[in-house]
């Protein structure tokens, strides 16, 4: 709300041609790059630009638990910090956690609960770390979308990826990924994540006021952009790994009989030098 | 949206629908509504009447028969706690060793911070991993350098029946051992385990190349200026 006053107030957020301040029409996204496996020392992480949105997502495990006494016997954590850099936005933010960052962490540590497949390590944690870097509006999507990413890049075993975007309502118009000004100025921004193929919704926030009918619109829009946003996803993860799969392929074509990986059954010449003790 | 079919060495993301008609899920693989689906980034392989997908990436998680390297974090009066480089610390009965050891007589033995050779015997539901080094062929390891890699490279290590592995050696005439959690125990000629590390590391890095086992031998070769004994098996792709 800091920079209210660069706004006049008989601006139009959408104009009678249902152009948006940013030139949008009310169903389209903002642009969106994503970059998966940029950081060395996580075990998967991703880089994320969603129009002026900069998020870095890193996570970590599974790996123990701690402190000791969060540990569940049968399952896995999943815990996810949120956090807005102190520059992310035009005042400066007061580092750390806040009502807000931790609000989001819980949501998004929950959503990707529900997809990981928890019980095949019990008594670790995931851990996911989201920075956001700059925002404009819609970070807890941007966010989710990055830690999806990193989460399969860090080879954690789920159902699918997560994919999430928010609609709003802007000057009594139902929009898709709502801009810092439109979010600020307009009547309801409701931020969901759903896992593609299984069209489950794992979150689900509205902030303002939406009618039963525009809340149907505001989900039709956002379902139908995470479809775009996970073919997003899916590229990212495939560039990464590309080199992989044409070594791999080199591999078979060399030798065709066998399949690329000793198997386990039979366990590879090791260890090697028994003698050497 | 339903997930498409990939073809075969692909590489496979979560959610993607695997083409296992008659066939059962493997690792990295889960059921749903009778179809299989990817649980994980990596390869898809099948295997007796099993569809899995080899992971490229991710944490070491111990299965029984697997030969691993481990640090000594810990010790109780009849046994050792093992970090195993796993989300799972491990521990080595005094029983499940090579001597008689009297009860509270374990720091005799092995201390905090002695790296082993050991195997992983049973990990049951709960993930309660125990090690054994009975068998004469482990112990532990003294001396040498140990190159920390992704555990899901292990297999690129060793290469075909062995043959990353033997070309190493026969270069670099270092003593080495390959821990399936990605611990790699190197010694021999300051020369040759420097050559050995630079080579793990290649394989270890993050970005993996096509023809890694081509690159390898190009750097060996050209580290000692001498041709591999053992032939190429494929085309040279020059100098890298």
């Amino acid at each position: 709300m800091e920079d209210i006053e660069h706004i006049p107030k008989e601006l139009k957020l959408i104009d009678a041609k249902g152009i948006r301040l940013d030139g949008r029409r009310f169903d389209e996204l903002r642009p969106i790059r994503i970059e998966a496996g940029v950081l060395k020392k996580a075990d998967g992480s991703a880089y994320l630009e969603w129009g002026n949105n900069k998020v870095l997502a890193a996570v970590y495990g599974p790996r123990e638990a701690h402190p000791r006494h969060l540990q569940d016997p049968a399952k896995a954590l999943v815990q996810c910090r949120y956090n807005m850099a102190p520059f992310s936005v035009t005042e400066r933010k007061r580092p750390g956690p806040d009502r807000r960052s931790v609000e989001i962490s819980k949501v998004i540590s929950e959503a990707f609960a529900s997809v990981v497949f928890v019980e095949q390590f019990p008594r670790t944690s995931v851990d996911i770390f989201i920075e956001v870097l700059q925002a404009d509006a819609g970070t807890r999507c941007a966010g989710l979308t990055a830690a999806s990413v990193a989460l399969a890049d860090a080879g954690i075993p789920m159902r699918d990826l997560v994919a999430s975007c928010a609609s709003g309502k802007i000057g009594g118009v139902v929009a898709l990924d709502l801009n810092k000004d439109e979010d600020n100025f307009g009547e309801a921004d409701c931020p969901m994540a759903i896992v593609p193929r299984s069209g489950e919704i794992v979150l689900l926030q509205m902030d303002g006021h939406l009618t039963a009918d525009e809340f149907d619109k505001a989900m039709d829009l956002s379902i139908n952009a995470t479809k775009q946003i996970y073919e997003l996803q899916r590229d990212a993860l495939r560039r990464r790994y590309a080199s992989v799969a044409e070594a791999a392929e080199q591999e078979a074509m060399r030798e065709p009989a066998r399949s690329e990986e000793p198997p386990r059954e039979m366990p590879p010449d090791l260890p090697p030098e028994v003698d050497d003790l | 949206m339903d997930g498409r079919e990939p073809a075969r060495r692909e590489v496979v993301i979560p959610g993607d629908l695997l083409n296992g008609h008659g066939l059962k899920p493997g690792s990295g693989t889960f059921n749903e509504g009778g179809r299989i689906y990817a649980a994980r980034v990596g390869l898809v392989a099948e295997r007796d009447g099993l569809v899995s997908v080899i992971p490229l990436s991710g944490r070491y998680v111990p299965r029984p028969g697997d030969v691993i390297i481990g640090k000594i974090t810990d010790l109780g009066p009849s046994h050792w706690l093992v970090d195993i480089n796993s989300p799972y610390p491990a521990p080595l009965n005094a029983k499940e060793t090579p001597w008689m050891v009297e009860f509270g007589d374990t720091d005799r033995y092995l201390r905090v911070g002695d790296v082993l050779l050991a195997e992983v015997v049973s990990v049951d539901e709960a993930m309660r991993v125990q090690l054994s080094m009975a068998d004469p062929q482990f112990g532990r390891l003294t001396g040498g350098q140990i190159v920390e890699i992704s555990p899901a490279k292990v297999p690129r290590l060793i290469g075909r029946g062995g043959s990353m592995v033997a070309v190493i050696r026969e270069f670099t005439n270092v003593r080495m051992f390959v821990g399936q959690n990605g611990r790699i125990w190197i010694d021999g000629d300051p020369e040759g385990v420097h050559h050995a590390a630079y080579v793990l590391r290649m394989i270890g890095g993050r970005g993996p190349a096509p023809g890694l086992t081509d690159a390898v031998r190009a750097y060996l070769e050209a580290a000692y200026g001498r041709r591999a004994t053992t032939p190429a098996d494929g085309d040279d792709d020059g100098g890298h």
